[in-house]
């Protein structure tokens, strides 16, 4: 009795390679973890009681406290300003509803860089608040330090709401419509509704928002470390190049692999009925109620101020600044250099995330079962590791490859080469895919989705291979997915930070790279054409989410979709 | 060696297949979607699986289109086998069309591509000229160049048709291709595809969930309920002998009487009426809504009508009859004359009443 699974796999004749593609990738992104957990077990000796002793309780209440106040402010300013633009009309609110994307263009490094200048005594806002109160010396005006863990809550969390924004405003756009009007005839005023039906119900999209902000914080390692917050990705940085102890390195990453866990399961947890969020009747847009007067203009403000923090006031200091910069310097040749490399091994790196996610997307659709559901878990576990965790677990499975290719290379040629995967810089290359393969996968997943399997079965029985039906018919439609996935891949590689910094190969900056060591030295004037560029990189995704988001139900561009495409 | 659509370059003379299921087996993760199938489709014929929803209709089809392998049993095309226990005939090489509810039109391409998309093996200038055909042949050449999206649903339907029809398949399997159309549209189209397919006398399997849809285009209708074939026949067949209860409900809404056979015969409060083989014991008599006759001259019970409805070509009619719980529903031309509360002589056409033994499956519905 032949299997059905032979029979299936003859069905989908011409494509039997790619499971066998999509394993390798699977074990690749996974890879760094198996390696992490034995360089930990291997003791970092002597100093491991140093350790325990002052860096990690530090870096670990540090963590916390980072964690908890971000999620509490990004919860807050999230889901309130995607309420206000949902539930009421008042002047700008279609300004407002893509604007207040705005921030994500803005990674945590740069608008810690932007706002240690902007408000250093001597900085702008400072001076000016001197001028208008009369005072001359900045010993007389004493306000709070940006430089403490309260400034990197309220920095990380003006930053990183538009995760939870994001989310949150699909949902209550396409589910509440038939609730809140029920809700308000059984006599629940605006603030009822939106405490007792709209944020129970946004509940799983508040979730996924905050763990993908919560992720992005716990990633960061620029901000925390200006700021000087001793956050353990940067315990984890200063004890790998500091102090040049990698096992201990390892052993912080692996509480810090923990954490991610925690994380993820308390968003499982968060969002486990989910099913009812889905489900409901066919979806209605809400009808806003229109504000007037002062209720119009506090909306006005609570829109206005995440933006204006979040974006308008560091975007403005660094185009000042690097205007000025410019001016006085011109564009430096060390900086064209810096472009060159990031955008060169960006869109390297953005090739081969799109090659490997086409390939796990089409197994995922041509042969899902149990097996293929693990591989393509396993290959966007990626995304959860915070880039530091990541580049430490990646020198093992680096290491081996150089020592592979060393070998081959001595038996061909008789020479030994040297470390080619990390000084090539296809360590990097390997970060960066391993980190972003989810983006690409989902994208690519969600396109696919969309297709209906009648076309494939129509293709198939009118004489197309199942190769052939990926060729002539997934790739022309599925286009759009892909370019909306190449540019979040780039944009994410170029801003890359915590695995760029430990990864690159000896003298390659990138501009992230220049940016944090010119901040590190204290030269803010100088990273501030690169922060720039950064930002309008950044930009970039922004405009497609604004546009995607009028229709909302392709949301989730940048969310990493953790959940598979039901089989048809 | 394997028949494919494709062996000759040239389009080849068009014989009309003949496809045979041979005890097929279809099980998802435990769950038997269909058990121990079979069924002959003769050259030329046009056959209809008819069931509801979740019956393993469609399952059925897209076995025999090789967009899925059976768990077990074989299946012979043109007495090749295409899908056995050591044989799997990709849908590629089949040489059978497909025809789908949504008419899965590629939407990046023109309505000619789309009818050009299985001609491949032909010379570009030859395989247009053979798509411009179909699509004449459809009366839709002027659109050749429009894509699907801009087609009305039935036009994307035709589309569809032709598209199925260009590589010569010798046979055309099609999933419920006329839901998606509205009434009047769905019986144009309907009769327009049905002639097709019969002038070029291929054979076709259609699926359908809809009895009257079934009669309307069979040579033959297979009747399926939970993954087994129930019955197979002519519409005539299916609609005046029923092999079972189910059969019988599902070509008409039926009056259901709980009663006793005995010794050949079965008596209710609307008379008594034969049953030549059944058993003795518990039965149900089934009474078709137009065998109910209205003060005739032959008698009958005296009975209330409670309630009356006009529907168009028949009147509906609610009957309250002495001894039986449920009011009995007939359906009537012209019974305007009839008024709530009145009372009538019901009588029985015999010629229209089934009877069936009880089973356990059967009950429920009863009396309804």
């Amino acid at each position: 009795m032949i299997s059905l699974r032979t029979i299936s796999a003859r069905f989908a004749n011409g494509t039997a390679g790619l499971p066998a593609v999509s394993l390798l990738v699977a074990a690749l992104v996974a890879a760094p973890v198996i390696s992490l957990a034995i360089l930990a077990a291997k003791g970092s000796g002597d100093l491991w009681p140093h350790l325990a002793a002052y860096v990690l309780p530090q870096a670990i209440s540090d963590t916390l406290l980072l964690l908890v106040g971000t999620g509490v402010l990004v919860i807050v300013i999230g889901t309130s300003a995607a309420w206000l633009v949902t539930a009421y009309e008042f002047p700008g609110r279609h300004f407002f509803q893509w604007a207040l994307l705005l921030p994500l263009a803005m990674p945590t490094y740069i608008i810690a860089y932007a706002y240690l200048d902007l408000l250093h005594p001597i900085g702008p806002v400072q001076t000016a608040l001197r001028a208008a109160l009369g005072l001359s010396s900045p010993r007389d005006l004493i306000l709070p330090d940006i430089r403490s863990m309260g400034g990197c809550i309220l920095l990380f969390g003006f930053v990183l709401y538009p995760y939870v924004y994001f989310s949150t405003r699909a949902m209550f756009v396409m589910q509440m419509a038939n609730l809140v009007e029920v809700g308000r005839t059984l006599g629940a005023g605006s603030l009822g509704i939106f405490l007792r039906v709209a944020l129970p119900l946004a509940r799983p999209a508040i979730a996924v928002g905050t763990s993908l902000a919560l992720m992005d914080a716990l990633n960061d390692i620029g901000a925390s470390e200006f700021l000087g917050v001793r956050t353990m990705t940067v315990s984890i940085y200063s004890t790998w190049v500091n102090r040049s102890n990698l096992p201990g390195a390892a052993q912080i990453a692996l509480i810090m692999l923990a954490l991610v866990i925690a994380l993820i399961l308390i968003e499982r947890f968060a969002r486990r009925r989910q099913s009812y969020a889905g489900s409901t009747q066919r979806a209605r847009r809400l009808v806003p109620e229109r504000l007037r007067g002062v209720k119009a203009l506090g909306a006005w403000l609570a829109c206005a101020l995440p933006i204006f923090i979040g974006f308008v006031a560091p975007a403005l200091y660094l185009f000042v600044e690097a205007l000025a910069r410019l001016r006085f310097a011109g564009l430096s040749s060390s900086l064209l250099t810096q472009i060159g490399n990031t955008v060169l091994i960006s869109a390297l790196a953005t090739i081969v995330s799109l090659a490997l996610g086409l390939v796990l997307a089409f197994t995922a659709r041509m042969m899902r079962n149990a097996v293929t559901d693990v591989i393509l878990r396993v290959a966007s576990l990626g995304y959860a590791l915070p880039g530091t965790v990541l580049a430490i677990g990646l020198l093992g499975p680096l290491a081996l490859m150089d020592d592979a290719i060393a070998s081959v290379s001595e038996l061909l040629t008789g020479r030994t080469t040297g470390l080619v995967m990390s000084a090539s810089g296809v360590a990097l290359i390997y970060a960066y895919v391993a980190r972003f393969l989810t983006i690409s996968t989902g994208n690519v997943e969600s396109g696919l989705s969309r297709l209906s399997l009648s076309l494939d079965h129509a293709a198939r029985t009118l004489g197309e291979s199942a190769g052939g039906v990926s060729r002539r018919i997934h790739l022309p439609l599925i286009s759009p997915a892909l370019a909306s996935a190449a540019l979040l891949v780039f944009v994410d590689c170029m801003k890359e930070l915590p695995a760029t910094l430990l990864l690159r190969p000896l003298n390659f900056e990138t501009l992230a790279t220049h940016l944090y060591g010119e901040a590190a030295r204290g030269t803010y004037e100088d990273g501030s054409i690169a922060a720039l560029a950064i930002v309008l990189f950044g930009l970039l995704p922004m405009i497609l989410l604004a546009r995607t988001s009028r229709a909302p139900k392709k949301a989730g561009l940048h969310m990493p979709q953790r959940e598979g495409v039901a089989h048809g | 060696m394997v028949r494919g659509p494709f062996q000759a370059a040239l389009p080849r003379a068009r014989c009309a297949g003949f496809l045979v299921i041979e005890n097929v087996r279809q099980t998802y993760d435990g769950v038997e979607a269909l058990r121990d199938v079979s069924l002959a489709v003769a050259p030329g014929e046009i056959l209809c699986l008819l069931g509801a929803s979740g019956c393993g209709k469609t399952t059925l089809l897209r076995l025999a289109a090789g967009v899925e392998a059976p768990s077990g049993g074989r299946i012979l095309l043109d007495g090749v086998e295409v899908a056995g226990p050591t044989n799997f005939v990709p849908p590629e090489k089949r040489g059978v069309g497909l025809v789908f509810q949504d008419y899965a039109l590629f939407p990046h391409m023109t309505v000619l591509e789309n009818v050009m998309f299985g001609l491949r093996h032909l010379p570009q200038a030859q395989a247009r000229e053979l798509a411009m055909r179909g699509l004449a042949r459809v009366a839709l050449d002027h659109y050749a160049d429009s894509y699907p999206q801009l087609l009305s649903g039935g036009e994307q339907q035709r589309v569809a048709l032709a598209r199925a029809l260009a590589p010569r398949p010798s046979v055309i399997l099609m999933d419920e291709p006329f839901s998606n159309l509205d009434q009047r549209l769905r019986e144009s189209i309907r009769e327009e595809t049905m002639t097709l397919l019969r002038e070029e006398g291929i054979s076709a399997v259609v699926v359908t969930h809809d009895p009257e849809e079934a009669m309307h285009i069979a040579d033959r209708i297979a009747l399926m309920r939970k993954g087994e074939i129930v019955q197979t026949g002519t519409a005539e067949d299916l609609y005046f002998c029923p092999e079972s209860l189910f059969a019988a409900r599902f070509f008409c809404d039926l009056n259901e009487l709980e009663a006793q056979a005995q010794g050949g015969e079965v008596i209710t409060p609307l008379g008594t009426f034969a049953a030549p083989h059944i058993p003795d014991g518990p039965c149900v008599v089934c009474i078709r809504p137009q065998a109910l006759l209205f003060d005739t001259d032959r008698g009958g019970i005296e009975s209330t009508i409670t309630a009356r409805r006009f529907l168009g070509r028949v009147d509906r009619l609610r009957v309250k009859v002495p001894g039986i719980e449920q009011d009995v529903h007939a359906r009537l031309r012209d019974a305007r004359a009839f008024r709530p509360g009145q009372i009538v002589r019901l009588a029985v056409d015999a010629r229209d009443v089934l009877v069936f033994p009880q089973r356990d499956h059967d009950k429920g519905k009863a009396g309804a």
